[in-house]
């Protein structure tokens, strides 16, 4: 057995690198750390100042059993939260929806009305804890629960400090969860970031992200070139409305996976940070140096993750995590030994949470700012990934930018190809996969814990108690708040504020989703073949 | 003889669609007929596009965790529509899971794991079976 001679991605390997291998320009190319290009990181020193945020992504069942769960990291030393919403949510149904009842409190927390968005927050200061939403379709609507939870805490909106996903165009490639069309889709999105360019200084609005294609399939080089070509379609839509690129381009935030070529996915970090820097200022004239510094969160693959030999994953993820780290980023996600199965488990959740903190506290990587600079390989690595991703980005222009080339399924086309590829060459032994297609003699489900258990009776429960706090609210106030946001989705002002007043006037998400459904419809995705 | 046709959908409302469509090009270059109907796909509208398009199997995916709840639903439909129809259905699915939903009346439970020959192989089986009965 040997190892291959190119990345996942197809880049061919030589056996060794020298200093022929790494352009002339390099020191121009690097720039300090906190100084464009930003390809050594987006801050001078680094870890040394500041550790990246321990964020592990969890939610599930009602408010109040995401709330243990969330005191339960807190007390074991996680830095902030991250909330996953559950499907219904996500889609913008009440509990009590017929198309809802199986997936209620499933994959998240449900939530329907600012209540359970109070609850979900109870014992947690907002403006000291940072939040990430991993929300999309009703990111507005979940934004504006959020910041009447807040202000019923006493939290001032300047001080609120997170990150809603809020990422619609990776929705219809990937994880799924859109309701409307694109174009009206799109514009909601904005609207969350203009809002957040005046009220949320410290909120990132949106998390740009090429995280979820590469989950459902494609390489490194394609995950980069769709997170920064839907940065420029954002960018472009925002200044079509008239604002100004350093209005708003500090605050985008993106979101990148880390998988296992270590040295590829480390490469594939910088290569973002200085192709954005390039982008920021070569398309858009950024002359704040902070519109084109590139902040990310990374989330470890599921996907590389197996279902033999679950232990095995343990492994996997410090690799993962190293990987995020040694390509400097700002919050890190591990995920759970146990996920082929099941929600992890609170002892495969410690186990993440305390990967990270090792890596941190004892492996000594956060010593020092982009440690593989210099290195032959990682910076001819680094070009590479840049290049390839520059002509891929040029392909998507030609295309007609994402929206258009995501409308068309040209990239969900590379995506089912790509994943197509890797499991032929697993089940090839061409791509090799330890316990499952080499090693694979000692079992399957050997050495996994006590797994989650899904509470059944959490639907039926949600019902009801929305169903009351339905009842008990000013049902004039309610109706017209909820006209209001109506008015403003047809005529096109900023639908945040009409939807803040409706979050207190008790709206349900349903209720909110239902406007807009009326108002712009629903999409249906086109055959892909 | 003519080739082996499969209806392939997703049901309840998890998107995660990687594996069916993987599903779905492996079986096509194992000679079947491929038909997939997408996400978000009710009882109803899956087992009159079974029965409307003649398929020998359904086979449907669920990565949420709900699959207990919705292949249920499912076999209810199955059972009110009256089709013949055997259901392979894949995704995140625990060993114990799918002792239920085999005892529930699912022909074939392959969960994240399983390698592509052997989904293609069961539910080509699975599909001669219905032919030839």
């Amino acid at each position: 057995m040997s190892a291959t001679d190119t990345t996942d991605a197809g880049i061919p390997v030589a056996p060794v690198y020298t200093d022929r291998d790494v352009a002339p320009d390099l020191s121009e190319r690097l720039g300090a750390p906190g100084e464009p290009p930003f390809t050594r990181g987006p801050y001078p020193t680094m870890y040394r100042g500041q550790l990246w945020t321990m964020r592990q992504f969890a939610g599930f069942g009602s408010a109040e059993d995401a709330n243990a769960r969330f005191h339960f990291l807190l007390e074991r030393g996680q830095s902030a939260l991250s909330v996953a919403f559950d499907l219904p949510t996500q889609l913008g149904y009440d509990s009590a929806h017929p198309s809802a009842v199986a997936d209620v409190g499933r994959v998240g927390v449900a939530i329907d009305t600012v209540d359970d968005m109070v609850d979900l927050f109870d014992g947690i200061p907002l403006d000291e804890i940072s939040v990430n939403f991993t929300i999309n379709a009703t990111a507005p609507i979940i934004l504006a629960m959020y910041l009447v939870a807040a202000e019923r805490q006493g939290a001032a909106a300047a001080s609120l400090a997170g990150t809603l996903q809020n990422d619609i165009l990776k929705e219809f490639l990937a994880r799924k969860t859109y309701i409307y069309p694109p174009v009206p889709s799109l514009r909601l999105s904005c609207d969350v970031i203009a809002y957040a360019a005046g009220a949320l200084p410290r909120f990132n609005p949106i998390s740009i992200t090429g995280y979820h294609a590469r989950e459902a399939g494609c390489d490194a080089i394609q995950e980069l070139a769709l997170a920064i070509a839907s940065a420029v379609a954002y960018s472009e839509a925002l200044v079509t409305r008239g604002m100004a690129f350093d209005s708003f381009a500090p605050r985008l935030s993106f979101h990148f996976a880390t998988t296992m070529d270590l040295f590829e996915e480390v490469a594939k970090l910088r290569a973002a940070r200085r192709l954005w820097y390039r982008i920021a200022t070569e398309r858009f004239g950024a002359n704040d140096p902070a519109s084109g510094r590139l902040r990310f969160f990374s989330g470890n693959s599921g996907t590389t993750l197996t279902a033999q030999q679950p232990l095995n994953n343990v492994v996997r993820s410090t690799i993962q995590c190293l990987g995020a780290v040694l390509g400097g980023a700002q919050s890190i996600h591990v995920m759970g030994y146990d996920e082929a199965y099941e929600i992890p488990s609170e002892e495969a959740v410690t186990l993440s949470l305390r990967t990270q903190q090792i890596i941190a506290l004892e492996s000594g990587v956060a010593r020092t700012a982009d440690p593989l600079a210099g290195s032959y390989y990682v910076e001819a690595l680094t070009d590479q990934l840049e290049a390839r991703a520059r002509t891929l980005l040029d392909e998507l222009d030609a295309a007609g930018g994402a929206a258009t080339a995501i409308e068309a399924g040209m990239p969900q086309r590379w995506i089912a190809e790509s994943a197509y590829r890797l499991e032929r060459d697993l089940a090839s032994g061409d791509r090799p996969r330890v316990g499952v297609n080499v090693f694979a003699a000692d079992g399957d489900q050997a050495h996994l814990g006590d797994m989650f258990a899904a509470d059944p009776g959490v639907a039926e429960r949600q019902a009801v108690r929305t169903a009351q706090r339905v009842a008990a609210r000013d049902a004039q106030a309610c109706r017209s708040a909820i006209e209001a946001v109506s008015a403003a989705a047809r005529d096109g002002g900023n639908v945040m504020p009409p939807l803040i007043d409706a979050a207190r006037a008790g709206a349900t998400l349903g209720e909110l989703a239902d406007v807009f459904r009326s108002v712009f419809g629903e999409f249906r995705e086109p055959q892909p073949w | 003889m003519r080739p082996t046709r499969v209806l392939l959908a997703k049901p309840g409302l998890d998107g995660h669609d990687r594996g069916i469509k993987v599903v779905a090009m492996a079986l096509r270059d194992a000679g079947a007929e491929v038909i997939y109907l997408g996400l978000r796909r009710t009882p109803e509208e899956i087992w009159r596009a079974a029965v409307d398009e003649d398929a020998d199997v359904v086979g449907v995916s669920v990565l949420s965790g709900a699959h207990v709840a919705l292949i249920e639903q499912l076999l209810v439909e199955r059972t009110r529509v009256g089709a013949d129809i055997p259901v392979v259905l894949g995704g995140t699915v625990p060993a114990d899971d799918a002792d239920v939903l085999r005892a529930m009346g699912v022909d074939a439970v392959h969960a994240v794991g399983s390698s592509l020959p052997d989904v293609v192989d069961s539910v080509l089986a699975l599909g001669a079976r219905e032919r030839t009965a």
